[in-house]
């Protein structure tokens, strides 16, 4: 299948499923969020069905970590990659945004459409974030 | 939690995951949304087309969706200040932790990867906290 229409199809498939699960309204991430309050844990089961259904299919695809061009130098798909202070130090920094906002990449860029001055605001520090990376830390 | 909430829950998760073993499949790619995105500006390098085509798709989505009946909630109360500040960390922090919500949280814990359960563990901890603290600690 060409390359950039099997691209379009996955992105279209992903962001239907945010939008089912309600991935796409920062209100009720953040109620998933906040245990200590009205707990809503409906948006763990977004994880149980996306981790099921992947670690299913891709048992059946068998695709060899070598083969996988992954955007991030194979960190998340590489077994013999290491933990290390970059890891742990970006992930804390990315899950104190998320809190803030509750907005992650994928829901903040779905909820471009939707004409919220919120959602043009956090795309764009976002990517601002995003070069604020490649210029201290030297390209991708 | 009503029963609807339920199956539209993991319909929505199954749908990701779909998406994800698609990509997979296809193109060689893991569906990590920050790096597709962050791979969209300079230094350009070829075959780097599919990134936009993916983007197209997820951001279609929504409008897609409603043409056919279904109904969109989004609803921001932060204000603009704060948004801003979190789209920074957010950009920022899943470049140098090498992924987000997607590429870590669906994909890395899908391989089983390590790193993918740490940085997992440790955004989902950092966002609790940052949600306790605005919420029920400031």
């Amino acid at each position: 299948m060409n390359l950039n229409l099997s691209a379009f199809i996955s992105g279209l498939v992903f962001g239907l499923g945010l939008v089912l699960a309600q991935m796409t309204n920062p209100e009720k991430v953040l109620a998933f969020l906040d245990i200590a309050g009205n707990w809503d844990p409906s948006l763990a089961l977004v994880m149980v069905g996306a981790l099921l259904t992947l670690g299913t299919l891709q048992r059946l695809i068998r695709k060899p970590s070598e083969q996988i061009q992954d955007t991030d130098l194979q960190t998340c798909v590489n077994p013999k990659a290491k933990i290390d202070a970059k890891l742990i130090t970006g992930s804390a920094i990315f899950g104190i945004g998320w809190g803030l906002s509750g907005f992650c990449p994928g829901p903040a860029l779905v909820s471009l459409t939707a004409g919220l001055a919120g959602g043009y605001v956090f795309v764009a520090a976002m990517f601002i974030g995003f070069l604020l990376f490649n210029s201290m830390h030297r390209g991708r | 939690m009503t029963y609807l909430t339920v199956l539209s829950s993991l319909g929505g998760g199954v749908l990701i995951g779909l998406a994800a073993a698609w990509l997979l499949f296809f193109n060689n790619r893991t569906a990590g949304i920050s790096g597709i995105a962050a791979g969209i500006l300079p230094p350009w390098q070829q075959g780097d087309a599919w990134r936009y085509w993916f983007l197209a798709g997820l951001i279609i989505s929504a409008p897609l969706w409603k043409l056919f009946g279904g109904s969109v909630q989004i609803q921001i109360d932060a204000p603009l200040v704060v948004l801003a500040v979190a789209g920074l960390l957010v950009g920022y922090g899943t470049r140098l932790g090498g992924g987000c919500t997607s590429g870590h949280g669906i994909c890395g814990n899908a391989r089983l990867s390590v790193r993918s359960i740490v940085a997992t563990l440790t955004f989902m901890t950092t966002a609790g906290i940052t949600v306790f603290l605005v919420r029920h600690g400031l």
